[in-house]
């Protein structure tokens, strides 16, 4: 597919998301994913799982505008939040209240948050540009891929997401096969042979992702919460409306257009999202500062360039997600299994058959980022009177939503207790440093890997070397085998840069 | 963070305390149990799948759940001689997480009792009541004690949201006696 066509298409889309109920849904989603990413405790990807139900009763297209809006909403409102109260919930925003709390605390909250929201729109700006030339590019290549292809691919989102995040890969391989056993509930799709259904005709159906999102995430976090809240809560720093000036600018417009180019890769490989180019470019930032006294103390390089890398990657987290089927976050993990609710199977054939759901979900990314800005700029006191909620209620409500998110799947009371039971496990794996996206991945491309394995080896009659009998195959298989090895390599590359950090710092 | 350096444990200690302290400080022995426990039931479950069935393919509905459990226990020991030689998983910290205190088990398990009070409820009292039981709950077992507001929230709430999913999305969830009169 050429540019002109996906740029024809692109117009559609606009056509699509401009029309004044798809405005509408995406004004509510952005509202909605800035309000729940603002409050403390949730990340984009609970806010994804718990607002899943809103869009049951949507049509695909507007309920995947809503997602989009909540998507880019919610890794906003994280970047308030890390900013005014320093204790991040969610990855992507650590790095961000390493330069971004400091600013605030030395009266320069405003400023923190402007170059964040202007950093936020360049970065997804270029990011979904870059996902309108590059997705239909992939799409058409990954047409030819077969299933050795696709089952090597998932292999390597396996070992790539419980290798490259968390301190232990030991823990982060127990977490998939806990993911990875969940998917296996129910009927097997080749034989329709009941698995691990203990007789139960409702977990024939297998466990809905939803569920498991919902379960690990809200209700693991709530119950992990309230073993250990925090009794004196930290304040959250009190802010007005933000504005940059003239001098910041000029610190800050070279950060906000490199962050995109670190971002997008890292978004689109699964290496995790926003964690690792966002440390990139915080260190590159610091490389090139011309302020390095700063700092430490709240340099405004430290929030533009962090900020614009994390929103990039989210855009390239969908071209692997729309193009591949294959999530490498746990929101494209949950907008996954959005997806696959309205019967739409994310994949390379996703841009022929679902073309103008696509294009206008890929234009409504664009209507969202201009709704963020314009919306939150002039918002951001407001958004900040959220962090002062009280904490019983936050949580309170946190498992009011799951439940409801959990009882409307199927209107199962089974549903809820299997929520809870998921939620204990949630529980335990906080305690015990077992990072919860590989669980999430395993669930959900579990099921979708194994299917792949078997087609292969139909294909090849049982005989083995089916799953290695295609260049790409061999590559990814090359590229796992340098993942295993990379602590090897670490261990050689580390002392250095320890070094070089000391002599910045 | 606390500052309270007092509370530091004394030197000389009874046997039983030793032993439990060292229950404690492996606890994560018992994640390594539920792995095991978990890859032996996946184990025999996969096994147990019947062979005869005319399977399509060279792989069978047996071979990933027994590849899985196998792994789980292999795993699970793996974890169990980690944590025996000092290994211990990072406790996730977050915004309001205070991992220098220890766990309150009090609240958990309130909050929990809170959870599965509407699981219980909500097709016998419906959504609306059952939901809103579990909300003053909640807020109670998390220390919330305004016994005004905390019960007008928890019942603006559920009603509000049996609306918006009934009325305006399209959700159907249970509205129970209490509802019936709309």
């Amino acid at each position: 597919m050429d540019i002109g066509t996906s740029l024809s298409n692109l117009f559609d889309g606009f056509g699509t998301a401009l029309t004044p109920s798809n405005l509408l849904v995406a004004v509510i989603g952005v509202l909605l994913g800035t309000a729940i990413g603002v409050l403390p405790g949730i990340g984009p990807a609970m806010a994804v799982a718990l607002l899943l139900p809103v869009t049951y009763g949507l049509d695909p297209t507007a309920a995947l505008i809503m997602f989009a809006g909540i998507y880019y909403g919610g890794m906003f409102g994280g970047s308030t939040t890390s900013i005014l109260l320093n204790t991040p919930g969610e990855t992507a925003a650590v790095v961000t209240a390493m330069e971004g709390h400091p600013m605030a605390k030395r009266g320069r909250g405003p400023q923190a948050l402007a170059s964040a929201a202007i950093g936020h729109f360049l970065g997804g700006v270029i990011g979904t540009t870059l996902l309108v030339l590059l997705a239909p590019l992939v799409a058409s290549l990954a047409v030819d891929i077969g299933a050795p292809d696709y089952f090597a691919i998932m292999v390597l989102a396996f070992v790539a997401v419980t290798s490259v995040l968390g301190s232990s890969r030991l823990r982060g391989f127990a977490s998939l096969l806990v993911g990875l056993t969940i998917g296996l509930v129910g009927l097997d799709q080749l034989t329709g042979q009941a698995r691990l259904t203990f007789g139960s005709l409702h977990l024939a159906d297998g466990v809905d992702v939803v569920i498991v999102a919902v379960g690990l995430f809200a209700v693991g976090e709530s119950l992990w919460v309230a073993a250990h809240l925090r009794n004196k809560l930290e304040k959250p720093i009190p802010v007005g409306r933000p504005w940059l000036g003239k001098d910041d600018l000029r610190r800050t417009w070279k950060p906000w257009l490199r962050g995109p180019f670190i971002g997008f890769p890292f978004g689109a490989i699964p290496a995790g999202g926003a964690e690792i180019p966002t440390f990139l470019s915080y260190v590159t930032e610091k490389r090139f500062s011309r302020h390095k006294d700063e700092w430490g103390k709240g340099a405004i390089e430290g929030v533009a360039g962090p900020e614009s890398t994390a929103s990039a990657s989210a855009a390239g987290t969908l071209v692997t997600m729309l193009t591949l089927g294959l999530p490498t976050t746990a929101v494209a993990a949950v907008m996954l299994a959005a997806f696959q609710q309205y019967g739409i199977q994310p994949g390379p054939l996703l841009f022929e058959r679902e073309s103008a759901l696509v294009w206008g979900l890929i234009a409504s990314l664009f209507v969202g980022l201009v709704l963020l800005l314009v919306i939150n700029l002039p918002m951001a006191p407001v958004w900040a009177k959220l962090l002062r909620i009280p904490r019983p209620y936050l949580y309170a409500g946190i498992l009011f939503f799951a439940s409801v998110g959990a009882y409307a799947v199927g209107g199962e009371v089974l549903d809820l207790l299997l929520l809870f039971a998921i939620g204990v496990l949630g529980f335990a794996m906080r305690r015990f440093g077992l990072p919860v996206l590989p669980a999430i991945i395993g669930v959900i491309l579990g099921p979708a890997a194994e299917l792949q394995m078997r087609r292969a080896l139909q294909i090849s009659d049982g005989n083995l070397s089916g799953l290695v009998n295609s260049p790409m195959a061999v590559t990814v298989y090359v590229v796992i085998a340098l993942i295993l090895a990379w602590p090897l390599l670490r261990k050689l590359i580390t002392p250095k840069t320890q070094e070089r950090e000391k002599q910045d710092a | 963070m606390s500052t309270d350096t007092t509370s530091t444990a004394p030197k000389t200690r009874e046997p039983e305390t030793d032993r439990k302290t060292w229950w404690r400080e492996h606890s994560e022995l018992g994640m390594s149990a539920f792995l095991l426990l978990l890859g032996v039931l996946v184990l025999t479950d996969g096994l147990s799948l019947p062979t005869d069935f005319t399977t399509r393919g060279p792989l069978g509905p047996q071979a990933v759940p027994v590849a899985v459990g196998s792994l789980l226990v292999l795993i699970a020991l793996l974890l169990a001689r980690d944590v025996l030689r000092g290994g211990k998983g990072e406790a996730e910290g977050g915004e309001d997480i205070d991992l220098t205190s220890t766990a309150d088990w009090r609240t958990v398990l309130l909050l929990s009792g809170a959870f599965l009070a509407n699981a219980a409820l909500i097709d016998v009292a419906g959504f609306p009541v059952s939901s809103a039981v579990m909300f003053w709950a909640a807020a109670f077992a998390l220390g919330s004690r305004n016994y005004v507001r905390d019960p007008l929230i928890a019942a603006v709430l559920s009603v509000v949201t049996w609306v918006a999913f009934n009325e305006l999305l399209g959700v159907p969830l249970p509205g129970g006696p209490l509802m019936g009169v709309f």
